[in-house]
């Protein structure tokens, strides 16, 4: 399900096709700078209305940021 | 008892560094750091320190005051980057001045303009009566040049306000906690024989993408915050003038308070982030340009190491 979000999330972002983000895609192939990541992180927050603390997590993949999501609701 | 604005001052170092120049000795570019920062270019200092650049500010907003040297009751001042330790830079300012009055500098690094207003309207209720307060960074001297990530975003520059005793100041907050990890700029470690602690290199630490995410947050909070306790909507608001950290931060922080980017007054671009010294620049430019009118509300948002961040509403 965060999958999911995440990725219609990315899709809408960047105007591709939901479907080609997986859990193994990087956010530099998709062109999501670091900051990007970030921001998508607090549209989840709201999206799911929780906070989530970085706490030193490398952000590089999709699954990485779906894992940090997870691991709060 | 607070204080009313009465003028304001800056002073930039004449050298312009761009994108471009920058590209030259950095593994950089003009795109990636407009994309990234929102930074076209920066003033950066080939001789003035930061006491140079304060004084020069100070002197600036004297003038646009009206107001004699002689009648400063108080300097606040606050930097980061200062060539010495001490004299502080209020302290060297006030003796460039040749004035007497009492002097002395703070440490809130890129939030201390707040907290130095804050601390002016705490000398006005006792009765001092005009105040000059100043922003002052030679970010040039803590920044690593050879750090992509860092050397492109600051630059140099100080920004002054002369106050008097009024009622203008409306309201403020102020916030700390940890992260001492996330913003750090260790001193030179010295020579001691004795000392077991770790030598750190004295430049600009930052973690980019917890820093993002604490400024964005701080800036919603803290005007969510004072709009709610004054009882005042967004559309009373004239304008937000918020410390030019980084061009994204300010786009996602419009984001999240619903509240267009154009309320947003932004000088990034031409000057990058001079630290505390940024407000106080970005409210000299306003006022000369005339964008701001007596009896304006606006909201100033400042945020970065402490970490800290201090946000108020004040009536032009």
């Amino acid at each position: 399900m965060v999958l999911e979000k995440v990725a219609n999330i990315i899709a809408e972002r960047i105007d591709c096709d939901a479907a080609t983000i997986l859990p193994t895609t990087k956010f530099e192939e998709l062109g999501i700078d670091s900051l990007e990541v970030i921001e998508l992180l607090m549209t989840m927050e709201e999206e799911f209305g929780t906070e989530i603390e970085l706490e030193g997590t490398k952000l590089a993949t999709v699954s990485d940021l779906v894992s940090i999501i997870e691991a709060k609701i | 008892m607070s204080f009313s604005v009465l003028g304001t001052g800056m002073y930039v170092p004449a050298k312009v560094v761009t994108n471009h120049d920058l590209s030259q000795f950095l593994e950089t570019s003009d795109e990636w750091i407009q994309q990234r920062v929102g930074v076209v270019t920066r003033h950066i200092s080939t001789k003035e320190t930061a006491a140079d650049m304060a004084y020069h500010a100070a002197v600036a907003a004297l003038e646009n005051s009206n107001c004699n040297k002689e009648d400063i009751d108080l300097i606040l001042a606050a930097t980061i980057s200062g060539e010495r330790i001490s004299p502080s830079i209020s302290c060297e300012v006030q003796e460039k001045l040749g004035i007497n009055c009492v002097a002395f500098d703070l440490n809130a690094a890129c939030s201390a303009f707040i907290f130095l207003l804050e601390t002016a309207a705490g000398f006005f209720a006792r009765g001092y009566k005009k105040i000059l307060v100043i922003g002052a960074e030679r970010n040039s001297r803590i920044v690593d040049w050879k750090d992509r990530n860092t050397a492109v975003i600051f630059g140099d520059g100080a920004g002054a306000l002369v106050l008097e005793a009024g009622e203008n100041y409306l309201d403020s907050t102020m916030t700390v906690r940890g992260g001492s990890d996330v913003i750090n700029i260790p001193n030179p470690t010295g020579n001691s024989p004795y000392y077991q602690g770790i030598s750190e290199t004295p430049y600009i630490l930052m973690n980019g993408q917890e820093t993002f995410k604490f400024a964005v947050n701080a800036i919603s909070n803290d005007l969510k915050l004072l709009l709610e306790r004054n009882q005042i909507s967004m559309e009373q608001i004239r304008w937000i003038v918020p410390h030019q950290a980084n061009k994204r931060i300010i786009d996602m922080a419009s984001v999240k308070l619903k509240v267009s980017t154009e309320k947003f007054f932004l000088n990034i671009q031409k000057y990058g982030n001079t630290s505390c010294a940024s407000i106080p620049i970005a409210l000299d430019e306003m006022h000369r340009d005339g964008l701001l009118q007596r009896g304006d509300l606006i909201l100033l948002t400042a945020f970065g190491g402490g970490l800290a961040h201090a946000s108020c509403l004040l009536r032009w």
